[in-house]
């Protein structure tokens, strides 16, 4: 049912944690549904520093949140936020069509914790 | 450990179809020394079926396409049949999708039907069962046992029921037929449905058990074989396998099912002791011989499926997102699971190719397979996650 490269991501899952002091949080999803996902970023000099994820999920939904800290790892919050749900199941060599509509919620979940970072960032001024 | 999605054809069985394809290919119909081949292999693989259920006469068994046509000839045959009588009818809130979406498309023509509760444990409430029979009740519907939780239900007791009450009993036993002994007659059962794939049978053929002077319409019209309740053709050689296949359920259903039992607890208990925060979905000890559900909090259950699947072990889960309406399954919600409770439920059915060594094998990897979808997991408490 999976390509190879999302079995690869769901079994050695990259940059799987939480970071206590984040600058930046995103949750989308819901445990209703069956996918809910976490990722923390660090930021330095407006570019993604650190990320890390959490999900609760299909395979999918593992895999995906796997893709997106690699894709977005080092890149400026603007490129980070033109990452999108398409780029994430292209990289993984593609996801069944049900998939793409309800498990693929990590690039979501990376703008959440950018746009977090952001707003927290206009409160300090 | 996944023989609740399909098993393997008996090798016995099919050594009992094979000449029915190429040499004995009469038409029951026919009035020749072929056509009598053909008429005495189903009146053979019908005194089998009828055996297994304990069925008074082998002429109350009607072959069908399967289990699915089986409740559909039953429900709406029933339905139809007795719409003077009245347009009720009585089923749970667990059964099969084929049950519940007849009783859907009845309701459509006016039918009325209520889905009775059932427990945490699965099994049907009596007391709200009674209740719901009215003057207007033509049908009782509930499964012997279900395939996805297990849990086997009272059955002679609602059976009673229906008599004491004059409504007609169906009872969809495909999950059930088998693997635990069955007596329409004493259980006081009208119509039974069975399927062959189930018991080790070829797929494509199924039967219904109808008790003399249960009133039935068809739902098939044409050339009225099967006593005129089942038209077409007759599917020899699957009815043949499904006879051969009640035969040998019949006969090895003491030894197969007390072996099974002895697996089924053992994964159970092995898998309780082992995980924290695990559970076991439907009855202790009413349930299938072969049927253990698991619920694991925290993780949901198509990534747990994947886990074991790199280990070598299949199984099955009432996971919304194994499913193809990307809803979890209705048994888990109507035992009174939350959603989140239901993703993360596996379903391990077993069967004659499963032995002790599998299921120490599961209760070896299964472990360490949950922890490390609970560590990845932001609903996982941190404290534990060791």
């Amino acid at each position: 049912m999976y390509s190879e490269k999302v079995m690869e991501h769901f079994m050695n899952p990259r940059n799987v944690g939480e970071i206590p002091d984040a600058d930046g949080v995103g949750t989308v999803g819901n445990p209703v549904c069956g996918d809910l996902m976490t990722m923390y970023i660090k930021v330095k000099d407006d570019k993604l520093a650190d990320i890390k994820f959490k999900t609760f999920g299909c395979g999918a939904a593992i895999a995906t949140s796997s893709m997106t800290t690699e894709l977005a790892m080092g890149k400026t919050l603007e490129e980070a936020m033109k990452i999108t749900r398409a780029d994430v199941a292209e990289n993984l060599g593609g996801l069944p069509p049900i998939k793409m509509h309800c498990s693929n919620l990590a690039a979501d979940a990376l703008h959440e914790a950018i746009k977090d970072y952001q707003k927290k960032k206009e409160a300090k001024k | 450990m996944d023989h609740g999605a399909g098993v393997p054809l008996n090798s016995r069985v099919f050594e009992a179809m094979k000449p029915y394809f190429m040499e004995n290919y009469g038409n029951p119909s026919s009035s020749h020394s072929f056509g009598n081949s053909a008429r005495n292999a189903i009146a053979a693989s019908r005194e089998k079926v009828a055996q297994l259920v304990t069925a008074e006469k082998s002429q109350e068994v009607i072959f069908t396409s399967g289990g699915t046509e089986s409740n559909n000839l039953a429900i709406k045959g029933v339905a139809y049949r007795n719409r003077e009588k009245g347009n009720h009818i009585i089923t749970t809130a667990i059964e099969h999708i084929s049950v519940i979406n007849i009783c859907k498309f009845l309701q459509k023509q006016g039918f009325e039907v209520s889905y009775v509760p059932v427990d945490k444990q699965g099994v049907v409430d009596l007391e709200k069962l009674e209740a719901a029979i009215n003057d207007k009740t033509i049908l009782i519907s509930v499964m012997y046992a279900n395939g996805e939780i297990g849990t086997i239900q009272p059955i002679s007791e609602i059976g009673k029921l229906a008599q004491e009450n004059n409504v007609i009993f169906h009872v969809d036993a495909v999950a059930a037929a088998g693997k635990v002994p069955i007596n329409v007659k004493e259980e006081n059962i009208d119509l039974l449905s069975i399927s062959s794939n189930d018991m080790y049978g070829p797929k494509g053929v199924g039967a219904l058990y109808i008790k003399t002077g249960t009133k039935v319409q068809p739902i098939i019209q044409g050339g009225g074989q099967e006593r005129g309740l089942r038209s077409g053709t007759e599917n020899i050689p699957g009815i043949v396998g499904m006879g051969e296949a009640a035969e040998l359920a019949r006969k090895e259903m003491k030894s197969e099912g007390e072996r099974l039992t002895r697996l089924r607890d053992k994964l159970i208990k092995g898998v309780l002791d082992k995980i924290d925060y695990s559970f076991l979905n439907g009855h202790p000890t009413e349930r299938l011989p072969d049927n253990a559900n698991l619920r694991f909090s925290y993780i949901e259950g198509e990534s747990l499926i994947l886990g074991l699947d790199m280990h070598g072990v299949q199984v099955s889960s009432g996971s919304a997102c194994t499913s193809k309406t990307l809803e979890p399954s209705h048994v888990l919600l109507a035992i009174g699971l939350a959603h989140e409770e239901a993703h993360g439920s596996l379903v391990f059915t077993m069967g004659k190719q499963n032995s002790e060594e599998d299921v120490d094998y599961v209760l070896e990897v299964l472990p360490d397979v949950v922890k490390r979808l609970r560590a990845l997991s932001p609903l996982t408490p941190k404290e534990i996650v060791r």
